[in-house]
């Protein structure tokens, strides 16, 4: 606690600056022991914008995640977030003890019966009414995901930040969650920042793609691919093949399947 | 030894394993289908219910053979005819409800005292790094000193009375519980921590929200421990120094020689311990209703 160095995780709605930002990043870094993960990181977000943070595993990407929930306190530079701001993480975090409901309104100010109220409508929106009264434990991975969703959507958060909070998910449930997240972000308009290691998850959802290499943004790009997005949009596919590029993957060179050897054939 | 070596380094099994493969016929086994669950076979043609009691009734018909034929001595073990007729007896003149009562008081205080203490000090260590130095290192030093050898040390300060025996008890629960409280909120999901930092639950809220509910299962373990323990320690108490209770009774009838009157208590004792237990599931059982599979 005694080594944090300017951490600032004040309010940013007293900025006299021009254009608004719902979290401002300046030069932040992250070591743990030797290795360094975080090297000067900066970064603004725009409020209503959503952000793809792109990167290998171990790139540093869901250390500045929580860096910017507040969550690692011993990282350097300087961070400014709203006080509104809520979380997703990749697994649900539901307490098992407390009923949807209760876990949906945790820790959410004002008169219980104002909380409970805007917990129902959270769960609704997110398609689990009539769940309300239930244990965490009986919902399947989606609907604990649902839950976590509306948990952090009831705060009605000027950021919020995700940390492949579908990484989890079987891919049909994964597709569908993309679509209500879409749809709530829409109709809430937090700035969201969304960590992945999933192109197209951030290619389809985002408004701007973030890639995080060896500490720092190498890439940030706005996505202008034309909207319904779809996967065999030329657009889509060219920023996907940049964005592999990016991350250092190399597209296989032929597309068509060797013909697995028959056993005992001759060789 | 060259001998030996020699087909090893010449045949090498990896190598020709492909074309053996390739040329025998591949050969099938047929796995067993179609058998009804281990649970619903009768071994015996009888229902498991009474499959499972057949043996507490064998065992209990030789029991009272052997005595009824004279194989058993009175003086050595009295036969369960006569232990139930003796406890009939006992608990008529009102020597049994009395003697009980007596035990029962001493266990509820025990644990009464000794719950809230080691909640308490489990609470200190598990939320608070002074706490965890203070108290932790202290508690696993008294817990590996048997709880019998420090009755001397207790007769000495409060005499033969009630409080030596609540107080041996009331400090053998503590530490169970402890124990196991300890370690259940050790052992809380560091996410939930997270969560109460990222919904920002306060200090008061995250003893209440997560550490209290997340650490009961733990306790629960701890409870039925404990529980037993205390019945453990009450009947040493109680055959060392007592003038009431079920361990008085066994001490007196071992003087007068009554094997009848020992088993009674010994079934006695048997029967409020399963109860106990019984008590604390069934609590469990309603608290942890959240817990899949309840």
């Amino acid at each position: 606690m005694s080594a944090l160095t300017n951490v600032d995780l004040r309010p940013a709605l007293a900025a006299p600056m021009a254009a608004p930002v719902a979290a401002s990043v300046r030069g932040v870094t992250r070591a743990f022991g030797d290795r360094s993960v975080l090297r000067g990181l900066d970064l603004d977000l725009a409020p209503g914008t959503f952000t793809a943070l792109l990167g290998r595993s171990g790139s540093g990407k869901s250390t500045f995640l929580r860096a910017l929930a507040g969550l690692d306190t011993e990282v350097g530079g300087e961070i400014r977030v709203p006080t509104r701001r809520s979380v997703v993480f990749q697994d649900p975090r539901l307490l098992p003890w407390a009923s949807v409901l209760d876990n949906v309104v945790l820790g959410l100010a004002g008169p219980r019966r104002d909380a409970l109220a805007a917990g129902r409508a959270a769960i609704g929106e997110v398609g689990l009414a009539g769940h309300e009264d239930d244990w965490p434990k009986t919902l399947s991975g989606g609907e604990a995901q649902r839950a976590a969703l509306a948990r952090a959507l009831v705060r009605q958060p000027e950021l919020l930040l995700l940390d492949e909070p579908f990484g989890a998910l079987d891919a049909l449930t994964r597709i569908r969650m993309h679509a209500l997240v879409q749809q709530l972000c829409a109709r809430h308009r937090p700035a969201v920042l969304l960590v992945t290691h999933d192109l197209d998850e951030a290619v389809l959802l985002a408004d701007r793609v973030l890639v995080l290499t060896d500490g720092r943004l190498s890439l940030d790009t706005a996505v202008d691919v034309p909207g319904p997005r779809r996967r065999t949009h030329e657009a889509f596919a060219r920023l996907r093949s940049r964005l592999l590029a990016e991350l250092g993957v190399d597209e296989a060179p032929t597309t068509t399947p060797q013909p697995t050897p028959t056993p005992g054939a001759a060789p | 030894m060259t001998d030996l070596a020699e087909p090893l380094v010449e045949a090498p099994v990896v190598a020709t394993a492909p074309d053996r493969v390739a040329d025998a016929a591949l050969v099938l086994v047929t796995l067993p289908t179609g058998v009804l669950p281990s649970g619903s076979r009768r071994r015996l043609g009888v229902p498991r219910g009474i499959e499972r009691l057949l043996g507490v009734v064998a065992f209990f018909a030789l029991w009272e053979t052997a005595a009824r034929v004279g194989w058993l001595d009175p003086h050595t073990l009295a036969g369960p005819s006569t232990v139930l007729t003796v406890g009939k007896d006992l608990v008529v003149d009102g020597t049994l409800p009395h003697a009980l009562w007596a035990s029962l008081q001493r266990v509820l205080w025990g644990l009464g005292f000794g719950i809230p203490i080691g909640v308490g000090l489990a609470l200190v260590a598990g939320l608070t790094r002074l706490g965890e130095d203070l108290v932790d290192n202290n508690v696993q030093m008294l817990r590996f000193v048997p709880i019998i050898a420090l009755s001397p040390l207790l007769i000495l300060w409060e005499g033969v009375g009630e409080s030596t025996k609540v107080t041996m008890i009331a400090i053998g629960v503590s530490l169970t519980i402890y124990m196991n409280t300890h370690a259940a909120i050790r052992s809380i999901d560091p996410g939930h921590h997270e969560l109460a930092r990222v919904v920002g639950l306060g200090r008061r809220q995250r003893i209440g929200r997560i550490v209290l509910p997340g650490a009961l299962p733990g306790f629960f373990v701890g409870l039925r421990l404990a529980v037993s323990i205390a019945w453990l320690l009450l009947v040493f108490a109680e055959q060392i120094n007592a003038s009431t209770g079920l361990g008085y009774l066994i001490s007196k009838a071992q003087l007068l020689s009554q094997t009848d009157r020992i088993v009674v208590c010994i079934v006695v004792y048997a029967v409020l311990g399963l109860a106990s237990d019984a008590l604390v599931r069934t609590l469990e059982r309603r608290v942890l209703r959240w817990q899949p599979g309840r």
